[in-house]
């Protein structure tokens, strides 16, 4: 059985095609203001027996196209145990929520902790600090992560924090250096959500953002565990509600 | 034609533009949320007319009431003693305060991060748009928490009628001659306002009515053990807002008339929702009326709430008042101590609202429980740590306003919750 799932992000939406239990092949376009056309030209050229949509606008599908959902927490559960079968933890971290994942010995969602309301400390608030700072993506996350100057940003709100970074700029802080406090900031509050479980291992770092060794080596550190990637891990999402169409699992 | 009501609301200088854009957002919001439900019980139909008459027919009643000499009481908390109201032939009602409204004017007095229910009732009556407020002879305000304490002194700046009863922090011996003399103090208050000695025999006449009601919403609470729930969560939310701003009598006859039906439905088997679907203990802050928000979410995911926690819901009903008493101080000592049984996170400490959790989530066999705190609402966000060990169940605590931003993230976050259920 061929299935796919389509993960609805807030930044981009990613697509995933499985065929008995395998990663066939991947898509990932930019969520943009017309969601709904890219999913059905996503879908439009991929054929499959079942869908199953996922992510913060998965409901659009359901609505528009009476396509069966599942949360993005336990598709993403699903989706890192596909990558790694022993894993008991995931910590993604969203274009506009964080979340880390807890399961149990089976696979099993057994908590969860999101952040709340607004997009402080996640991956839009990345995206706009690397861009306030003039990096790419790729760079902002190849930066070393001891080099520089320590200075510290206190804010996590989006707004307060951009406000932050210009006065730091002002001072003549190197923008490598505030750089690298930003992944520091966001890195310590994913980590302080992780201490609120056992955080066992094996423990995924999923989503887009685990592309930045920094992040994931600020983390590891501040976790004081190892943080397993997965090889394409944006669409650990749209992998695992692709599995979860499959009937006998869903 | 300008309608009767419309000459009310202008007399009592209400902003007629923004009220009427109110109405229109809360008629919207009613439609959509209640209106859309299916097999809803047929009893509710006269909880659908209260709330579309709530600034309307029952103003125009409590207008009248008032023109006939009774005295009316706003309060904004469950430990203000409604009998006392009522043994004076006042009318007592809980105040507007469930609405994300006026927040700009309510911020030129109170700082932006407040709770949402203390902003709401600011908001409300600095934007002309709470019937209620203006009919009052007397608000009365209590120390339940510091944010209500303190916006408190600057409501009766603006209105210049609150009267705040001191609610002690802990139940000790001393507490409890506090909270007597307090309610000593309202009854010589009421006294003062009405020009009516307090008596035996109107002390009896409320205390049937208030308890009346309260038996009418235990009998609501006890049918929804039933499994399939015969009513949603959503309908018996609003049974319960309704209870504190309609006439007791009426608001019993129909409540019993509801149960009545729900009772039906229980001997047949029949019920909102499918036998089997997932039921949630909600537990944590009130939710006003029009605040909606976590049961639509909930219930919209296909799982059904079976109770409340919260001091809109059981908290407000768990207790009666002795009605044995010879003496008026007798009924005052006896009615003091049933205040001080409610189990308001405000109190140090406040295990039995633990047990109280316990115990309701077991009695309507719910098969989680979501911890439910408005933001900046510290003594039930603190108690939701505690909550989350004691109960034996899966357990989500939330903190969210009135505001809409963050629906989708609530959603998925409810979703997994049943997912993982």
């Amino acid at each position: 059985m061929r299935t796919i799932g389509i993960d609805i992000g807030s930044r981009y939406i990613k697509a995933a095609l499985v065929a008995d239990g395998k990663l066939i092949s991947f898509d990932r376009r930019e969520t943009g203001c017309e969601p709904l056309e890219i999913c059905r030209s996503i879908l439009g050229d991929i054929e499959a027996d079942r869908v199953m949509a996922t992510g913060y606008g998965r409901h659009l599908l359901e609505v528009h196209g009476d396509i069966p959902t599942v949360t993005e927490i336990k598709a993403f559960a699903r989706g890192a145990r596909a990558f790694f079968p022993a894993c008991r933890t995931v910590i993604d971290i969203g274009g506009q929520d964080t979340k880390v994942i807890s399961l149990d010995v089976d696979g099993r969602v057994w908590k969860f902790e999101m952040n709340d309301r607004c997009a402080a400390g996640t991956g839009k608030f990345l995206e706009v600090m690397a861009r306030t700072l003039g990096y790419d993506m790729a760079a902002f996350g190849a930066l070393p992560a001891d080099e520089g100057e320590e200075v510290r940003i206190s804010s996590m709100c989006t707004v307060f924090a951009e406000s932050e970074v210009v006065s730091l700029i002002a001072r003549g802080v190197s923008r490598s250096s505030i750089a690298k406090s930003i992944n520091r900031a966001v890195a310590a509050r994913v980590a302080g959500m992780v201490k609120r479980f056992p955080a066992e291992e094996e423990i995924v770092f999923a989503g887009g953002c685990a592309h930045s060794p920094l992040l994931r080596g600020l983390l590891e550190k501040l976790v004081g565990k190892t943080l397993f990637v997965p090889s394409v891990p944006e669409i650990t999402g749209a992998l695992g509600a692709a599995l979860c169409a499959v009937p006998e699992s869903a | 034609m300008e309608n009767q009501y419309e000459t009310i609301w202008k007399e009592l200088g209400l902003n007629l533009e923004n009220h009427a854009g109110l109405l229109g957002v809360l008629s919207d919001a009613y439609t959509n949320i209640y209106m859309a439900q299916k097999n809803r019980p047929k009893g509710m139909e006269y909880f659908d007319f209260v709330v579309s008459e709530i600034h309307s027919l029952r103003i125009k009643e409590i207008y009248e009431a008032k023109e006939s000499g009774r005295p009316i009481v706003g309060a904004f908390c469950i430990y203000v003693p409604e009998e006392i109201v009522l043994a004076v032939d006042g009318v007592c009602i809980g105040l507007c305060a469930g609405a994300e409204v006026g927040s700009e004017e309510a911020e030129k007095f109170i700082p932006r991060n407040t709770c949402a229910l203390i902003k709401g009732f600011m908001g409300f009556k600095l934007s002309g748009l709470c019937p209620y407020v203006e009919l009052t002879d007397l608000i009365v305000g209590e120390t339940t928490c510091d944010g209500k304490k303190k916006a408190y002194e600057i409501f009766n700046e603006i209105t210049k009628k609150v009267y705040v009863m001191e609610i002690p922090n802990m139940k000790s011996p001393k507490g409890r001659e506090l909270w007597e003399s307090e309610v000593i103090r309202f009854r010589e208050k009421m006294e003062a306002l009405s020009g009516k000695r307090i008596t035996v025999e109107g002390l009896q006449k409320g205390m049937a009515l208030v308890n009346a009601k309260r038996k009418a919403l235990q009998r609501l609470s006890a049918l929804r053990n039933a499994d399939p729930a015969p009513i949603s969560g959503l309908d018996a939310l609003l049974v319960n807002q309704v209870s504190f701003y309609d006439d007791p009598a009426r608001f019993t006859r129909m409540t019993n008339e509801l149960c009545d039906e729900l009772e039906e439905r229980v001997k047949s088997g029949s019920g909102v929702a499918a036998k089997g679907a997932k039921r949630l203990l909600v537990s944590g802050s009130p939710m006003a009326i029009p605040n909606w928000k976590l049961h639509a979410i909930v219930e919209g995911s296909g799982a059904v709430i079976v109770g409340e926690e919260a001091c809109i819901g059981e908290r407000n009903f768990r207790d009666m008042s002795d009605e044995n008493f010879a003496t008026v101080e007798e009924a005052i000592a006896k009615m003091a101590g049933r205040y001080l049984s409610i189990d308001c996170a405000c109190f140090t400490p406040n295990n039995e609202r633990l047990d109280n959790i316990n115990i309701m989530a077991g009695r309507l066999h719910a098969d989680g429980v979501i911890h439910y705190s408005l933001q900046f609402c510290t003594p039930y966000m603190m108690e939701a740590f505690k909550v989350e060990k004691s109960v034996d169940r899966p357990f989500l605590k939330i903190e969210t306003d009135y505001g809409m931003e963050d629906f989708g993230q609530l959603k998925t976050r409810v979703e997994a919750f049943l997912e993982i259920i």
